[in-house]
């Protein structure tokens, strides 16, 4: 009995070598067989693009020109970008709507901790914070469109009806228009966000707050010193994809302002799209697509510097 | 005994003023949805009708959904493109997934890696040579475009990449000691064991494909093709001041994802938290 099982292990095992060795022959070509549909893909749809961005960049083109109108410029895209008073509001808006970020990202921790911890029917609260994130953009803009509606907008009937004689235009108000859009943001944002922060929650120890507790510590405190630092790793999260996602923010302009009224809510996508589509100016375009990934670039890399210097978790 | 009677107290107390909050928050849906129903000269009414005077709903729906812009069309469109994505993506991404996990291959980490590159590119970045590609191979202004262009996701090779890698490596040597080669491991092995994770990716796609305006807004241009993104934005400029007419549109286009939403509930969340994607 013994016997047969020994040389039936054997066998086995010499069997399991030589087809291991196949296997090692076969295994490259099993790789490349299921990565391949995903980096054909990748390669002509995305990888391909890219490096046409960056020679197209360098040129003077437009689309009805044909192939024989490129002009190549080299870096003189650039230069004109720099003193293009359009593209320069609308990074300086990108800049401003950073703004928004920590705005939201307070809004959502506050109310991931008190839904976590403090409330009944969770799941409810989850669900209603969350809907905006899920509901389709251009409905969603197109609500707060009317909504924002300088004269007979509810919002502002409701300003009157409490006194308000001269209530903002709201998005129709140069000086309003991109503070309303930033409030549509933070709305739509507030959802991700939370989420975010209450898986952050899990991963906080229970006995530390326990142990708050023996020592007689008010709520106040165990946020302040217990549950706003251990979010930190989240916070940090959550600001770079925020602020990477500020830099993409093209939807709800594209809807509600088209980057007006007087270029007060153009930003750098919009600019873009605004001068490719519409303008039809690709080279020019190109060039504002290197900007702005250059933007996303910067940022990314500062977070990986910042990441390893952060150890602590 | 009394102090955890006093801390569900506070408890309910929180919750209640949480829930007036909420209701704040969801204000916008609820003026949506009430508007959606109501005959054109009540809308803007002041003080605001939370409950319509007069009921127009069928009328407005009807006129949504077989009116000129027939809303029936462009839900058949996004429900097609949005299956296909999601069925081409998910494929694509698992096998890559598995590929780059558990298929132990030379360029392998390399190939990743690049993959991984691409994903810091802002989509926006590369819309122009997509554009131009598009017009010169015909796939302009068609859904297969559309369809290709949501099929290839980096973010989905990534998340099934992490679940793949926590099935056991045991598990696909004694499946290839068996006879087995990689696509029955893939099919009936690894697949299996990650099941959850590819219904999430799924989910998440489907919603995404659902709510994308960027690329039919630069990608489409006949009516006809139209997904309901588009749609509210025609119907919205072509109705002009029919705001309860343009609310229903507006519910039209947010409510069924809502109730996909709210079925996957639980997985949609989780996945959220776990990709860290912000959509």
């Amino acid at each position: 009995m013994e016997l047969q099982a020994t040389a039936a292990t054997k066998r086995t095992a010499i069997d399991a070598d030589k087809k291991r060795k196949k296997a090692g022959r076969g295994e490259e070509l099993w790789g490349w067989l299921f990565v391949s549909p995903m980096l054909l893909g990748v390669f002509v749809l995305v990888l391909l693009p890219i490096l046409a961005t960056l020679a197209l960049s360098m040129a003077d083109w437009n689309f009805v020109q044909g192939w024989n109108g490129i002009k190549w410029v080299g870096l003189g895209n650039f230069d004109k970008l720099l003193g293009d008073h359009i593209f320069l509001r609308s990074v300086r808006n990108n800049l401003f709507f950073l703004l928004s970020v920590p705005i939201y990202m307070l809004i959502s921790m506050v109310l991931a901790v008190v839904i976590d911890r403090h409330v009944y029917l969770k799941g409810f609260f989850k669900v209603a914070y969350f809907m905006p994130y899920i509901s389709n953009i251009v409905a969603v803009a197109v609500v707060w469109q009317v909504l924002f509606h300088p004269s007979y907008g509810p919002i502002n009937e409701l300003l009157r009806g409490i006194g308000i004689d001269n209530p903002p235009k709201w998005l129709a108000d140069p000086h309003y228009a991109l503070a309303s859009i930033m409030m549509i943001s933070v709305w739509i944002s507030i959802g991700f966000n939370m989420i975010i922060y209450m898986a952050g929650l899990q991963s906080i120890p229970r006995d530390l707050y326990e142990a708050a507790d023996i020592d007689g510590a008010t709520g106040w405190t165990k946020f302040r010193r217990i549950t706003f630092p251990l979010l930190s790793p989240t916070s940090f999260f959550l600001l770079v994809t925020d602020v990477i996602s500020t830099f993409k923010v093209f939807d709800i302009i594209a809807v509600t302002t088209q980057g007006g009224p007087i270029g007060s809510t153009s930003m750098m996508v919009w600019y873009l799209y605004d001068t490719a589509f519409v303008n039809l100016k690709v080279g020019y375009a190109s060039c504002i697509a290197v900007v702005l990934f250059l933007f996303v670039l910067v940022i990314t890399l500062v977070q990986w510097i910042a990441q390893k210097k952060w150890v602590n978790y | 005994m009394t102090e955890t009677i006093g801390l569900s107290w506070r408890k309910a107390a929180l919750t209640v003023v949480m829930f007036a909050i909420s209701i704040l928050f969801l204000l916008p849906f609820i003026w949506m949805l009430v508007t959606s129903f109501k005959a054109e000269s009540d809308v803007f009414t002041y003080p605001i009708e939370w409950i319509p005077r007069t009921w127009h709903a069928a009328q407005n729906y009807k006129e949504v959904w077989f009116g000129d812009n027939p809303f029936w069309l462009y839900y058949l469109n996004s429900i097609k493109i949005g299956v296909v994505t999601t069925a081409i993506s998910v494929t694509v991404s698992a096998m890559a997934a598995y590929g780059f996990s558990k298929v132990q291959f030379k360029a392998g980490n390399y190939l990743f890696l690049i993959v991984l590159a691409t994903y810091m590119v802002p989509s926006q970045a590369i819309l122009v040579p997509q554009f131009i590609l598009y017009r010169k191979i015909g796939l302009f202004d068609s859904h297969i475009g559309l369809i290709l262009l949501g099929s290839f996701s980096v973010l989905g090779t990534f998340m099934l990449r992490q679940f793949f890698m926590g099935v056991h490596q045991e598990f696909v040597e004694s499946a290839k000691i068996d006879g087995a080669n990689h696509m029955r491991i893939f099919w009936s092995v690894a697949m299996p064991l990650v099941r959850p994770a590819i219904a999430t990716y799924a989910i998440l796609r489907f919603i995404w494909t659902w709510n994308d305006y960027q690329n039919p807004l630069i990608f489409l241009r006949s009516d006809k093709l139209f997904t309901i993104p588009l749609a509210v934005q025609k119907f919205t400029s072509l109705s002009g001041e029919f705001y309860s007419l343009i609310m229903a549109a507006a519910v039209s286009a947010i409510l069924p994802l809502l109730i996909v939403f709210i079925i996957g509930q639980k997985s949609v969340i989780e996945g959220i938290a776990l990709g860290g994607v912000k959509g």
